[in-house]
């Protein structure tokens, strides 16, 4: 972010931690769901940026959920820091695994293989009846160093995690992203040969960009399961991958804040369509989507850009 | 004189039953220039792949600067000093012709971690400056801000070997750097490769099918045949050799260009 750009991001973060004085409950809980699932966004931004888009982006969210459901329910650990931190770390963990074999795979057949992986997990938990099968089970109310709210406090609390959790991920992903092994995504996407004989490895790379985006999916997953107080396995069902894509799509990868205000948006039109055509509600989200491909085919972030809160809006 | 900066020996590359490559001996002194010439399927390509590290060799050793690089991955090869560039110019597209070379030189000073890639910008002063001086060296200065996708095939190949030069290599190999360029602009391609080499003090490879430029670029001459090198000289010399007329270049007929 150039200098103008962590003001203005910074200023955004003050007013959206403000809000939460005068905005009705609702809306802020929708606020929380929306910015951890920017978190899982922006992991697939770090990914699209070298041309891999993961349509299976929901099996972290998934391992980031349960990973607190269960800790909660087995150790009584309730601190809602140390759970998103597990949370994230049990699926960075997973992706570094499973990196080792995605990370040789481009295009369809990365999709795909990510794809089959979530699957394969939804499958497992919708088998498994101690974990409550496909009705899933409850996560334990968190406590936030000690105190411990209730009601409207506990939303509030939850919020305010959400954002910093978000605020941190964003900065530290944008330094990453100005970084050589960032930056060179569009290299990575443009000529994989070019960048080997130039004397980086582009399975290192990209197995790095697939840690990074499995951490975010992991920490995403952990406060929406916090958040929402119940995990079950539709969070890897590839409904929920196909949603954060299609957020994705409308958010654009231009910069690293348009992860969030596209969740945001997304969020907001499905609440908003839900409530007004309880029948047609995915035909005005798929309106929107469709308007945004036509007019903003950078996406939604590009308005940012265009608003010159980017001095260097060039830089790769 | 001083020990030779590539030493090849005895080497050989089998594919199955194909023999691609058997019994090459060449060293080449520190700054040479080398021509590389030979028929399709002579095995030129062959060797170049396997200094780079791209092709294992089945029998033989390479040296560089004294070290054994045989069968060493391309990328470590690539780290110690040798480079290469392509006979289809590879660089990226979508990016602004600064910005292709700014990230070779980023990429040839950040040190080779993990930790390093991650805390090197791909703009630092040094890669900024270096991206500088190579688009004057190579004279594409005034295509820096056009996109590479848009570039015309010469600028593109000029392009690709300034990417090659970025990380300071001393050890260049070219596979034919000629190759898709109009018959007019050659010449002064090979003028401005040749002079920015020089200005860097790289010893260069490579591999051409004109002979006339190779005559009027390369100090010697390395004629390939069936796998294996047949002569060995100045290009005089190596033109001139009966075996040389007969399998690769033809009888020299006077002002044509002798193409294979």
């Amino acid at each position: 972010m150039a200098h103008g750009g962590r003001i203005a991001a910074s200023s955004a973060l003050l007013a959206a931690a403000a809000a939460a004085f005068v905005l009705p409950d609702w809306i802020i809980s929708l606020a929380t769901i929306a910015f951890a699932n920017g978190l899982v966004v922006l992991g697939l931004i770090v990914m699209w940026r070298a041309g891999l888009v993961s349509f299976g982006q929901a099996m972290y969210y998934c391992i980031g959920a349960y990973a607190v459901a269960l800790i909660g329910r087995w150790t009584g650990v309730t601190d809602a820091v140390a759970l998103v931190l597990i949370g994230g770390a049990c699926a960075g963990l997973v992706s570094f695994v499973v990196g080792f074999l995605l990370a040789r795979y481009r295009e369809i057949f990365f999709a795909m293989l990510s794809l089959a992986f979530s699957m394969i997990l939804y499958g497992v938990l919708v088998k498994t009846e101690s974990l409550g099968s496909t009705d899933g089970f409850s996560v334990i109310v968190p406590t936030f160093l000690g105190y411990a709210p209730h009601q409207e406090k506990l939303l509030v609390a939850l919020y305010w995690l959400v954002l910093a959790v978000c605020a941190i991920a964003a900065l530290l992903v944008d330094m990453y992203l100005r970084s050589l092994a960032g930056a060179l995504a569009i290299p990575v996407r443009d000529n994989e040969i070019r960048v080997e004989f130039l004397g980086m490895s582009v399975s290192r790379l990209i197995h790095t960009k697939l840690v990074i985006s499995g951490l975010l999916g992991g920490m995403g997953g952990a406060l929406a399961a916090l958040a929402v107080g119940h995990v079950d396995p539709n969070m890897s069902y590839w409904t929920t991958s196909g949603e954060f894509v299609f957020i994705t799509i409308l958010a654009g990868a231009g910069s690293v804040g348009s992860a969030f205000v596209g969740s945001l948006v997304f969020e907001s039109v499905r609440s908003f369509a839900f409530a007004m055509l309880p029948q047609l509600w995915q035909m005005l989200l798929g309106s929107v989507l469709l308007l945004t491909i036509l007019f903003l085919p950078q996406g939604l972030g590009s308005l940012i850009v265009r608003l010159g809160w980017r001095r260097n809006a060039g830089a790769p | 004189m001083s020990a030779p900066i590539l030493s090849v020996r005895d080497l050989g590359k089998r594919f199955g039953s194909l023999i691609a490559a058997r019994d090459i001996t060449v060293s080449v002194p520190a700054q040479q220039t080398v021509g590389v010439i030979g028929s399709n399927g002579a095995g030129k390509t062959t060797f170049i792949n396997m200094i780079t590290g791209h092709l294992r060799p089945t029998k033989g050793t390479i040296h560089f600067e004294e070290r054994d690089i045989t069968g060493m991955p391309s990328r470590r090869i690539t780290g110690m000093g040798i480079s290469r560039s392509f006979q289809v110019a590879q660089i990226f597209p979508s990016l602004t012709v600064f910005d292709n070379i700014c990230a070779a030189a980023a990429i040839g000073r950040a040190p080779k971690t993990f930790m390093g890639h991650v805390r090197t910008p791909l703009r630092s002063r040094e890669s900024i400056a270096e991206a500088e001086t190579l688009l004057e060296l190579f004279e594409i200065a005034r295509y820096r801000n056009r996109l590479a996708a848009t570039l015309p095939q010469g600028v593109r190949k000029l392009l690709d070997i300034g990417m090659a030069v970025a990380g300071s290599p001393r050890l260049l190999l070219l596979d034919e750097p000629t190759s898709g360029v109009s018959i007019e602009e050659k010449f002064n391609l090979m003028q401005v490769v040749m002079s920015a080499l020089r200005n860097r003090k790289i010893t260069v490879l490579f591999v051409e099918h004109d002979m006339e430029i190779v005559e009027r670029f390369a100090e010697r001459v390395l004629a390939f045949y069936d796998g294996t090198v047949i002569a060995d000289g100045t290009p005089t010399a190596t033109l001139a050799d009966a075996r040389v007329q007969a399998l690769i270049s033809g009888p020299k007929v006077k002002g044509a260009v002798a193409h294979v």
